[in-house]
């Protein structure tokens, strides 16, 4: 991992020098074994598959090099960011040929060895099933598969290929060759102007232009500009950021390189979110390997540029990604946002002129300024350029990470590249943008996505999450749960988010408990409109959405739970009741589970759940081998799988 | 989150529950010292400024698992913040914990994820079956305490919960029992 034998570069020369020696080196490089080990791969031990591997590898040293694999020469390892299929996961990818092995286990690794590696075989049951539910056949390349296939990567371009800890490693695949380009070959003015004419959008979410952030905050004349990092990325299902910062970590930095270059910035903050303490651990890695290669610090590569980057983590605020309210908590205060008027070019972190960008658009930058202005813009659509990373979650075949650009349709997204719906059930909705988002109904799968239209449609582009719905889940207790969620992040500042978010979670928790009235509806309706006109910061004003968009979309579902005290999905608790149907054998196990003995019924014979007795706490349907127990609701069978 | 009214004390339920933390108190003023301690420690590496309060608080949370008051009062009076405007910040963010917790933490993810696949049949049972509200308390035994978390970023293997590193993939209320023995604390 020595990049320049210890000392530091000193020069853009030195560091194109450097990354030749190492792509010549990497011609020697016959195959390269990645295991993934992003959130998804690690929590299903992707650790100790890895280590696993490196034993096997040792103890087939000899065969190897006989076979012409000389370990670290000619065969490398390496554990790589987010490959992007989690629910395949643990994924081992083979390059070049780009074998994709899945739910691999630690024990598989000796075949890996054995047969992939020396005899040139594939092992065929960790191979990946194309259409498993339509019996199609295995693929063997990842390439072949439509969840790779149908994607373009851009931000994720290095996340599953690099290894985060290994600066050389990045710089073979291309790493810094943008930053070289803008400092030696570029004015700052040149940068700003190649990001405008990309037509760069911020990814975090409100989707302002980049290159014109950039531009204003170059008119303030102050002597200090203060850049940020947003990598608070707290949308519950959206986890694209923390790929990109665990998986690619000197993209981030590159670009915030490129966009200090730019801004003449000299001090910078990347604050990333509380539950991601790996995310810190690679940045800060990262950012000790550049300070000591001569890439931050005082006087990079030789010209007199200087940028000191920070990490702080965030203190578990919801509220904190929103950009005045993240300023005030690098200050070490409570982060409640600001009125919009004051703008945070002029007078941001510590009321000095600053500069905060999402995650994924720093890691655009480089992109960009490497491959050109026009390259980026020509993908996309006409106000929404690029590309963007999705997290496709829910009740999704294909659970996992995505990039795709701007325009592809919702159908695209779901149905080819995640595959459809979990047990081929129903498609009911999309919810897009996180708790400000909405959600989508079927008939928007046809919407091209980009900031514009979902907007339009009463979504929102957000961060990027995506999350599947189908005829299980309840529209009512999908707002409610957003709304709850918003009470427990809303900082209490001003009133119309404060109180109003209470008030509709009552309104929203009689619906769902069957006690909601005629009229609720319309008085839900005139609370969202005061919240959208009337709160301070975005967090408030968007808070309303998953209800309006929900009441647009579905509202005869508030209605049956308002008018029939139905829960068509069999979701609401208070609206269900479990019962169980005469395919019972009475094998007793519900019995058994039963935390408040409800179930009664002798051996081998039907069982019966006390109604008065029952709390609906699902056990009996989650042990029933049989699926002998329904849920109803309104005397109808609504059952709900409890498990998907 | 609210502030706990008095220093140490869970929530007292029972009986048995009151004698135990009397046992607390008595061996209280070696805990206080530790506290205090390693409160001092940890503001050793930061400078005195208010700027430095959240990282301070974050270190004191990862090291005693909660923000025990003299701890806050200690900051305080070190960073020269006024007293009110710690306990601010401590129960602003979801980060810090201002009540003990117990030996293990069950954390269940409940981002929208989760949501749809079931996380709120979790957070039921486990409140249900260790008696504790998430955030608040600890179960009888002193083992766990539970929490929710808004997304683990495990979205695939849904509904998740996690003890320590440990993740469970694909709970269902029917196996949260066994969960919960196996990690039971010796």
């Amino acid at each position: 991992m020595t990049s320049s034998n210890g000392k530091p570069f000193g020069s853009v020369k030195n560091l194109l020098k450097r990354a030749e020696k190492i792509l010549k080196e990497r011609k020697k490089l016959k195959q390269e074994i990645r295991v993934c080990a992003g959130p998804g791969c690690i929590a299903l031990g992707a650790k100790d598959i890895h280590k696993e591997l490196c034993k096997q590898l040792d103890d087939h040293k000899k065969e190897l090099e006989a076979a012409g694999l000389e370990l670290n020469v000619t065969l490398s390892e390496k554990c790589t960011g987010c490959h992007g299929m989690c629910e395949a996961g643990p994924i081992v990818t083979i390059e070049p040929e780009g074998t994709f092995y899945t739910g691999v286990k630690p024990r598989d690794t000796k075949k890996i060895v054995e047969k992939t590696l020396l005899k040139d075989q594939l092992v065929d049951p960790l191979l990946y099933q194309l259409g498993h539910h339509r019996g199609g056949g295995k693929v063997k390349h990842y390439a072949d598969i439509p969840f790779y296939s149908l994607q373009l990567r851009v931000a994720l371009r290095k996340v599953g290929v690099v290894d985060p800890t290994n600066f050389d490693d990045f710089l073979a695949e291309g790493g810094f060759q943008a930053f070289a380009k803008a400092i030696a070959e570029m004015t700052p003015e040149d940068v700003i102007d190649q990001v405008e004419k990309s037509g760069l959008r911020g990814r975090g979410g409100a989707g302002f232009s980049t290159g014109r952030k950039w531009r204003s905050a170059l008119r303030v004349k102050e002597d200090r500009v203060w850049l940020i990092c947003n990598g608070d990325e707290g949308d519950p299902g959206a986890f694209m950021d923390r790929a990109i910062m665990e998986g690619d970590p000197y993209s981030v930095l590159e670009g915030m390189m490129i966009g200090a270059y730019a801004l003449g910035a000299t001090d910078a903050w990347i604050y990333v979110r509380h539950e991601y303490p790996l995310a810190v651990e690679h940045l800060q890695m990262a950012i000790d390997k550049l300070t000591n290669a001569g890439l931050l610090g005082e006087n990079i590569l030789g010209t007199g540029m200087t940028l000191n980057v920070r990490i702080s983590r965030g203190g578990g605020a919801f509220v904190c990604g929103e950009s005045s309210a993240l300023m005030r908590s690098l200050e070490g205060k409570v982060g409640e946002p600001r009125a919009k008027y004051v703008r945070s070019v002029e007078k941001g972190l510590h009321d000095e002129p600053t500069v905060l960008n999402n995650v994924e658009t720093f890691t655009c930058v480089p992109a960009i300024i490497d491959k050109g202005a026009e390259w980026f813009a020509s993908m996309g659509r006409e106000k929404s350029k690029g590309t963007k990373a999705f997290s496709l979650v829910g009740k999704v075949k294909h659970t996992g990470l995505i990039e795709v650009p701007m325009g592809r349709t919702l159908r695209e997204i779901i149905f080819d590249i995640g595959g459809g719906i979990i047990d081929d059930r129903p498609f009911k909705a999309v919810q897009t943008g996180g708790p400000s988002g909405g959600c989508l109904p079927a008939g928007k799968l046809n919407l091209q996505v980009d900031f514009d239209t979902l907007a339009d449609a009463g979504a929102m582009m957000g961060s990027g999450g995506m999350i599947v719905m189908d005829d299980h889940t309840c529209m009512v207790d999908v707002a409610k749960y957003f709304i709850n969620f918003l009470i427990g992040e809303s900082c209490g500042k001003c009133v119309p988010c404060r109180e109003g978010l209470y008030q509709l979670y009552d309104l929203l928790n009689k619906i769902t408990n069957g006690e909601g009235k005629p009229g609720d509806l319309e008085t839900i309706e005139t609370l969202c409109h005061t919240m959208e006109v009337a709160s301070l910061c975005a967090l408030g004003k968007s808070a309303p959405y998953p209800v309006t968009s929900t009441i647009k979309y579905f509202r005869e579902e508030y209605e049956e739970h308002i008018n029939d005290g139905v829960c068509r999905a069999g979701v609401c608790p208070k609206l269900i009741v479990y019962h169980i149907n005469d395919d019972c054998n009475g094998c007793e196990v519900c019995r058994k589970h039963c935390p408040t003995n409800a179930i009664t019924g002798e051996k081998k014979k039907l069982h019966v759940i006390d109604p008065d007795l029952c709390i609906s706490c699902g056990i009996c349907k989650s042990v029933c081998k049989f699926d002998t127990i329904d849920i109803m609701s309104g005397g109808k069978i609504v059952s709900r799988d409890v498990v998907a | 989150m609210t502030p706990s009214k008095k220093a140490g004390v869970g929530s007292p339920r029972s009986g048995a529950k009151t004698s135990k933390t009397k046992k607390k108190n008595g061996a209280g003023k070696n805990a206080s010292k530790v506290i205090l301690a390693a409160t001092d420690e940890i503001l050793a590496h930061y400078p005195l400024e208010e700027a430095s309060l959240i990282m301070v608080l974050q270190e004191l949370n990862d090291q005693l698992n909660w923000l025990p008051p003299k701890a806050l009062e200690r900051v305080a009076k070190k960073l020269n913040v006024p007293f009110g405007k710690v306990q601010g910040v401590a129960t602003f963010y979801r980060a810090f914990s201002l009540k003990p917790k117990g030996k293990k933490t069950v954390k269940v993810c409940t981002g929208t994820a989760c949501h749809v696949r079931g996380a709120s049949m979790l957070v039921d049972e486990l409140k249900r079956s260790l008696e504790v509200e998430p955030g608040e308390g600890i179960s009888e035994d002193g083992n766990f305490s539970l929490e929710t978390v808004n997304c683990v970023g495990a979205c695939a293997m849904a509904p998740v919960a996690m003890i320590g590193d440990h993740y469970y993939a694909s709970m269902t209320p029917g196996n949260i029992a066994k969960m919960l023995k196996k990690e039971k604390p010796e």
